[in-house]
């Protein structure tokens, strides 16, 4: 098999060294390293389809990779098989200014696409996500990723305007506008087949091109923190500020350190404009919003140095790479969980009694989607890579987590495979039987990212 | 900076998040044997993940292995863009792993050749010594011993552009000379981890030196300005920074030169020690200077440092060398650099790519605006 994976890459594109092995194995989180038999480099969306045409024939898995930056593993091979690391895919084929779109293909990271918009397309932009800029922004969208414009226009699976997609048997079919027209503008008004494709972790396909909505790019950015001491009250800040259509992206973030942030709640409120006139408009009215929490002296807006602003509206933010850093040890991982923003409070409850019964350092980081429609609250949890009790103690908090996040309602996001079970459980039996049946149909061999989504 | 860096401390705290992949602005692949290779192995986080697997005993050494650690160019991309406060250790960290390779006679093939070549005859080829008795000017306690370092004096491209620079220093009447029996700084020996090699060869050096009382070194390479800057404790001058002060000074009266010029920065100049401001000025003052998008800390390494202009880990239709030449290509007329080892793998690739696009040491051109 090796051979004939040469043949289809050439030799410097495949390996089946144990160094390559080793590295494929695992991501920075917590879930334990699964060795690939080999490692692939395809350039090109016809080198896909024959190794997904070779793996059937030998009826060995295939694990498409992206950054390999989920933290839950979802790049481990779970049942071994050939990685495929889609980095090398990394042109830009076109961007439509004028309808607001790019085609690119599957390797292009979220750092080099932003790059590209910056100095060739200064006025338009992506939704960036907070994962370092070496993430791709096809892998991201797929597993339903966030980011700076989501507050906006939702997910970034919902920012897909199609894609190509070889599919588990080796054929190469193209989804939305794509499939009909020359113009990659809209999955609508066909039925949406992307849904395939969207969430499943490559369990049904390796997609190798994506068409993203870009949006268009201010000349004003500012950014404003309220602070909130009492975690009731932060669901119905963040209704009032999304109520206001003024801000672009509303986080939230709690930490125990540094020792000023802790007990304390931080809602981010970042606002755009063309005009310092319209930037100031924009605050004024967001302040207006929380102006009663403000005269009850129940919350109020920080003091940022210019050194803090430049941190906070950094794209991405490097800092929160940093957090892995807090035991000196080179991991972290996170229950992304997806919930409705009234959750807030009992979700931090929750997330404070996990930490405080485990004595776990912890962050948490929630990001506002929709108007307000959902969040994904991040319950983040750093631990030494070194110190094999350490990390044992960060993946019964993430256990732990997965399973609160589901008995409070919400859903754990890019779960990892024994997350991915509990969400499983707790599913409607019609739903999983669909699950079954399209994994079944489209893969009748079992060769797409086995171990994923395995309702049994 | 001898002092061997203690990376069982270091090595688990590397998260792999890549941003040591990239220039500041994300635009590019910017660690040279990541950008050729491709796999996750080949970049800082995934050396990282290595040594410390090979530490703990999780893989053994292979000379894929030792390829792999031997393919970075030491060219401190991944220092100036790591996020992480062990930043400036990265590299510090793959030369003391590199080190303990060889301790335990860990070595690739290539790398043990250049490690025996430079033993036996104070060069990495293996060639006869005397390399710089054609210049005919010995140092007898002149201001400048002036030091070619092995590149500019071997390699013929090299010494052309050494002969470029003692002629300007003629014209402008420096009191240099050299060694003519000049043997390698070692530079490239204690990056590659050959600790005892190179306290040999410095020894040897300080010997020398001493005996023949040099007092201040000039040099055309950044490599070894790097080992006598910040190994030996000398007092060096690169000649990217005496050029400039003798442009400056009126000591050597420069017209224009003709075509658009780029500069490439040598790692070891500018990343290693800081040398950014002197070329550009200098090429500012004789010509219409343009820069590359990647450039001072986020400049693409031509991928010839840490032996790899004798190893060719990273030669090949995808090396660095070739795509930076064709980034030069797309921004000017006339590549400049003030390195040998760049000088030497850029024109290579200039060659190998059908480029037409010039590529001169900064003495080269200083000569010519000179004569202009």
């Amino acid at each position: 098999m090796y051979e004939e994976l040469k043949a289809i890459v050439g030799e410097e594109f495949v390996s089946k060294e144990p160094e390559e092995l080793y590295i494929y194995s695992s991501d920075p989180g917590t879930m334990p390293p699964v060795k690939p038999d080999y490692v692939v480099m395809p350039k090109t969306t016809e080198e896909v389809q024959k190794i997904v045409l070779l793996a059937n024939k030998h009826k060995v898995p295939v694990v498409p990779m992206g950054g390999a930056l989920s933290l839950s593993g979802l790049v481990r091979p779970l049942r071994g098989g050939i990685v495929v690391d889609m980095k090398r895919m990394d042109r830009i084929i076109e961007v439509n200014e004028k309808a607001r779109y790019a085609v690119i293909e599957a390797g292009v990271s979220e750092g080099r696409l932003k790059a590209y918009l910056d100095k060739k397309y200064p006025s338009l932009r992506i939704s960036t996500p907070d994962a370092p800029p070496i993430a791709t922004v096809t892998a991201n969208a797929l597993i339903h990723g966030s980011g700076r414009l989501s507050q906006i226009y939702g997910f970034h699976s919902e920012m897909i305007t199609g894609m190509e997609v070889v599919l588990p048997t080796g054929e190469i079919c193209r989804v939305g506008s794509c499939s009909v027209s020359p113009y990659w503008f809209s999955r609508s008004p066909l039925p949406d087949l992307a849904g395939l494709f969207i969430g499943w972790f490559g369990r049904t396909g390796i997609v190798t091109k994506l068409g993203i909505k870009l949006f268009p790019k201010h000349r004003y950015r500012d950014v404003m923190i309220f602070v909130t001491e009492n975690p009731s009250y932060v669901s119905d800040v963040i209704w009032r500020v999304a109520h206001t259509e003024m801000a672009e992206d509303i986080t939230v973030w709690a930490q125990p350190r540094p020792e000023w942030a802790e007990g304390f709640q931080h809602t981010t409120i970042y606002v755009t404009a063309d005009s310092e006139e319209e930037l100031e408009f924009k605050k004024k009215i967001i302040r207006n919003a929380l102006m009663d929490y403000i005269k009850q002296k129940e919350g109020g807006f920080l003091y940022l140095t210019p050194g803090m602003k430049a941190m906070f509206l950094q794209e991405p933010m490097s800092q929160l790479v940093r957090f892995a850093d807090v035991r000196r040890g080179g991991g972290f991982e996170y229950v992304g969980a997806i919930l409705p923003v009234d959750l807030f409070d009992v979700a931090y409850q929750k997330g404070l009694e996990i930490v405080e019964r485990l004595g776990i350092d912890w962050a948490f980081s929630i990001r506002i989607i929709g108007r307000s429609h959902c969040m994904m609250f991040a319950y983040a949890y750093p631990f030494n890579r070194a110190d094999e009790e350490d990390v044992e103690r960060a993946r019964k908090a993430l256990h732990e987590t997965n399973k609160a996040v589901l008995e409070m309602g919400g859903i754990p996001w890019k779960a990892e495979a024994p997350a991915q079970q509990l969400i499983l459980e707790s599913m409607d039996e019609g739903a999983k039987r669909l699950i079954k049946s399209v994994i079944e149909m489209l893969d009748p061999n079992g060769v797409m990212n086995p171990g994923n989504w395995e309702v049994k | 900076m001898l002092e061997k860096v203690n990376y069982a401390e270091i090595v688990h705290r590397c998260f792999r998040c890549g941003y040591c992949k990239f220039p500041s602005d994300y635009s590019e692949i910017n660690c040279p044997s990541y950008a050729k290779y491709r796999f996750e192995t080949y970049f800082s986080g995934g050396r990282m993940w290595l040594i410390r697997a090979w530490m703990n005993n999780e893989i053994e050494w292979s000379e894929h292995l030792g390829e792999i650690m031997y393919s970075c160019s030491t060219c401190r991309n991944c220092v100036e863009h790591c996020v992480f406060k062990f930043n400036e250790q990265l590299v510090d960290v793959f030369i003391a792993a590199r080190s303990d390779m060889v301790e335990r006679g860990l070595v690739p093939k290539k790398v043990g050749e250049f490690f025996n070549n430079l033993a036996k005859f104070g060069n990495p080829w293996g060639y006869a010594a005397k390399r710089l008795e054609w210049v005919g000017r010995d140092y007898a306690n002149n201001e400048f011993l002036l030091h070619a370092g092995c590149v500019a004096a071997y390699d013929d491209r090299a010494k052309k552009s050494l002969k470029a620079l003692l002629e300007l220093l003629d014209v402008a009447g420096v009191d240099y000379g050299v060694f003519s029996d000049e043997i390698c700084e070692g530079n490239e020996a204690v990056i590659m981890g050959e600790f005892g090699l190179f306290e040999q060869l410095m020894e040897q050096n300080r010997k020398r030196f001493e005996e023949r009382g040099v007092k201040k070194v000039l040099t055309p390479d950044p490599h070894a300005f790097n080992a006598f800057r910040n190994y030996y404790g000398l007092d060096v001058v690169h000649h990217t920074q005496l050029l400039w002060n003798l442009v400056n000074d009126g000591e050597l009266k420069v017209g224009k030169v003709e075509g658009k010029l780029t500069y490439h920065d040598p790692c070891f100049l500018g990343r290693w020690n800081g040398v950014y401001k002197e070329p550009r000025k200098l090429l500012s003052r004789i010509g219409s200077f343009y820069e590359m998008p990647r450039n001072r800390k986020d400049s693409f390494c031509c991928g010839g440092g840490s032996g790899n202009f004798y190893t060719d880990y990273l030669g090949g239709k995808d090396s660095p060398a070739r795509m930076r030449v064709k980034e030069a290509a797309e921004t000017a007329e006339i590549l400049v650099t003030s390195c040998p080892v760049c000088l030497m793998m850029l024109d290579n690739a200039v060659s190998d790519e059908g480029l037409e696009l010039d590529v001169r040491d900064i003495s080269e051109v200083v000569l010519e605006a000179l004569k202009s």
